[in-house]
């Protein structure tokens, strides 16, 4: 057998540009009570929300470091900068009034082009302050709200946040959910009124553009009944020689017979630590889809939690991970069964390349009353070289005797036969690898509007992208 | 005697430890064609796939030449652009591709030309009618839940869309009923007839032959070409089976 293809590192010069960032203001390194008061005061906090950052640090501080999952060493929290606001007075709703160089970042990264062809509406994070928000006229005419948290905790919706917010993500969570609690600034809170159908999707993107700070967005989505949203994030930053870390969380609350997508095309910077929280909660009839490419970060922790809280509460979960040189993406997803009749899909694949390490972490939780309970697990990993690596660590707490739940995994490797059939028809051996790849990964590239499929294939093929000699 | 298209000397090859091909001589000439039958085992597959550059298989000497060029040794998407085919025995299914889409990505590959969608999509359905395939098959990901026969169809659809110099078919017939053997005979016709080139198939029964003109029959058997003829050569072999050429080996 001849060994033929040498896979260079991927070639990130799309995302890899950056600003200076000498006109933002920025708090202090590190983590004191002084620097999240300052935060407070930067975002004019209400008391209630001041007091709960406060609280979060005292539990940040009193929690362990996770130790179970892939390292984190690398993480200062002594050197991380939690908040920088770029050079910007406030957010912006038209896009001519964004700052030069934080609108040429967006540009390049494609965002108000796809606004203008496939979106409902747009929100654009910065560093740790969200620097633009839209949404289209026929959508907010329809009741829909779409905007940063914080100007919402000061307007009519300032009750219902304080209700939900962190209350599916308690900072007693772990460590890094007390972190979020405590510095945690930007991201977006949505809200679709009774039976509203929001037929194309939301948008946020966010970009980290400051060396060793942390991004901590907060976005919340309330679905009421019966209504439908289709919500994308989408994350890159560029690359820096010092850690930098996203801490993100994710609170989404799916009313009766609701329906909510969550769309995620996550490609951070490999000096990126990801440790961010997703968590849904479903109530009667309703249904979540997660859909989840992970690309980038060096190292992510990142499990999408769907608690099934009332009967027939469905959940879908499709994921992909590609984990390349330097990478340690251990990423998953979690189901809590609480009721009768609920049910869970959970399809993931993962990547492995040139020494990356991937594993998918799953748990199915099915509680003593949810009776008739389906789950399917399903897990197939890829591994495209003998340096790489990859785990699948399962879990299942059955506590109902009327539950059919299944599980399944994969493990295998490029098969040379079909690299074969592919080039005996005239396509190069990257191509032809790239292509079973994107083909492996069309669980999630298959769920994703085009333009996103395409986004997603094209990281697959710079990933793959190399020489042969 | 016309040019010759296919020159292969003395060429050995292995897979693993096994020396499966031990010094083949092979000569095909423009637009022939040419049937190798043999027994079970004697490296009949070993021979398309080493023409077309399988890195499974390792050459350990001789040559093989097309159009003049020696490909010895070249990758096997090279070998195909130079105008090489081999139509396999058993097509692989290949999600996240559709059979259009991997045809026209191959012409494009192939004659490094931008191929307009809406020339190429009529070319399709007029080749599908010919093979009496649906046309739902081409928005399909490539050979993915398609049956026995539908694999075999797909695959001289790319032999009739993508028009080679020189097609090896890989027991083509194998597996397939009668109706769908007529099918895909009436494709290999109407190759010869719209491209004009030349043939090299693998087979173990006479079916897919009935209404081609062959110009050369061969014997492999053990590794080696143990016998060539004409067409009647087939109807031999037919009649007494390859115990002759086995017997001569041991």
């Amino acid at each position: 057998m001849k060994e033929k293809t040498q896979v260079e590192d991927i070639d990130r010069s799309l995302y890899d540009f950056r600003y200076s960032d000498e006109d933002s203001m920025k708090v202090d390194e590190g983590l004191t009570e002084e620097i999240v008061l300052q935060i407070s005061e930067e975002k004019n906090d209400p008391e209630w929300m001041r007091d709960f950052r406060l609280h979060s640090l005292d539990v940040y501080n009193k929690t362990e470091m996770v130790d179970w999952g892939p390292s984190i060493e690398g993480l200062d929290m002594d050197h991380i900068i939690t908040y920088v606001r770029p050079n910007t007075n406030r957010m912006q709703t038209d896009w001519e009034d964004v700052p030069e160089d934080i609108k040429d970042t967006f540009e390049r990264l494609g965002i108000p082009q796809a606004e203008r062809e496939s979106l409902a509406g747009v929100g654009a994070q910065y560093d740790s302050e969200l620097v633009y928000h839209n949404v289209k006229d026929e959508v907010a005419a329809q009741g829909v709200i779409y905007t940063d948290l914080e100007s919402a905790m000061h307007g009519e919706y300032a009750e219902m946040i304080e209700k939900h917010f962190m209350k599916l993500v308690p900072p007693t969570d772990h460590k890094f959910a007390a972190l979020h609690g405590a510095v945690w600034s930007g991201g977006s809170f949505v809200y679709v009124p009774k039976g509203v159908n929001v037929e194309i999707p939301l948008q946020s993107y966010f970009r980290l553009n400051a060396a060793g700070a942390g991004q901590f967005e907060h976005t919340l989505i309330i679905v009421d009944e019966g209504a439908y949203l289709h919500f994308i994030e989408g994350c890159s930053a560029p690359k820096y020689n010092v850690a930098n870390l996203h801490a993100g969380c994710v609170e989404l609350f799916v009313g009766k017979n609701a329906t909510l997508r969550y769309s995620t095309i996550e490609n951070w910077s490999k000096n990126m630590y990801n440790l961010n929280t997703k968590r849904a909660k479903v109530e009667e009839g309703g249904k979540v889809e997660w859909v989840s490419g992970s690309f980038g970060s060096h190292v992510s922790y990142l499990y999408p939690m769907s608690i099934l809280n009332g009967k027939g509460a469905r959940c879908e979960f499709s994921g992909v991970t590609f984990a390349g040189a330097g990478q340690n993406l251990d990423t998953g997803a979690k189901v809590v069964h609480a009721a009768e009749n609920t049910s869970s899909y959970i399809n993931t694949r993962s990547i492995s390349k040139g020494g990356g390490i991937s594993t998918f972490r799953s748990a199915v939780v099915v509680a003593p009353n949810a009776k008739g309970t389906k789950s399917a697990v399903s897990c197939e990993s890829l591994m495209l070289d003998d340096i790489s690596r990859s785990d699948t660590v399962p879990a299942m707490d059955i506590r109902c005797a009327d539950a059919d739940i299944g599980h399944e995994a994969k493990i295998g490797r490029i098969s040379d036969e079909v690299v074969f059939y592919l080039m005996s028809r005239g396509m190069s051996e990257e191509d032809a690898k790239a292509l079973i790849v994107s083909g492996f990964a069309d669980n999630v590239g298959k769920e994703l509007p085009l333009e996103y499929a395409v986004e997603m294939n094209n990281l697959i093929r710079l990933e793959m992208k190399g020489s042969i000699g | 005697m016309t040019k010759e298209i296919l020159s292969i000397k003395d060429l050995s090859a292995k897979v693993e430890d096994k020396e499966i091909l031990k010094g083949l001589n092979l000569s095909v000439g423009e637009g022939e064609t040419h049937v190798i039958m043999g027994p079970n085992g004697a490296g009949k597959s070993t021979l398309g796939s080493t023409i077309m550059g399988d890195p499974r298989y390792e050459i350990t000497s001789g040559s093989i030449t097309f159009k003049g060029e020696d490909i010895t040794g070249e990758s096997t998407d090279k070998i195909a652009k130079k105008g090489l085919f081999l139509s396999f025995q058993n097509p692989i299914e290949v999600p996240g591709i559709t059979l259009s889409n991997f045809i026209r990505s191959s012409l494009e590959n192939k004659t490094g030309k931008h191929i307009r969608v809406w020339d190429f999509n009529k070319e399709l359905a007029k080749t599908m009618k010919v093979l009496q395939m649906d046309e739902s098959y081409a928005a399909r990901d490539l050979n993915v839940g398609f049956s026995g026969g539908e694999k075999k169809k797909a695959e001289i659809l790319q032999l009739l869309m993508l028009r080679p110099e020189l097609a090896i078919l890989d027991e083509t017939d194998s597996g397939l009923d009668v109706d769908a053997v007529r099918i895909v005979s009436e494709g290999i016709r109407e190759y010869k007839k719209s491209v004009g080139g030349a043939l090299l198939i693998i087979t173990h029964s006479t079916r897919i032959l009935e209404s081609l003109k062959v110009d050369k029959t061969h014997i492999l058997a053990d590794g080696k070409i143990v016998d060539s003829g004409d067409g009647s050569l087939v109807e031999t072999i037919n009649e007494n089976g390859f115990a002759k050429y086995i017997s001569e080996e041991q």
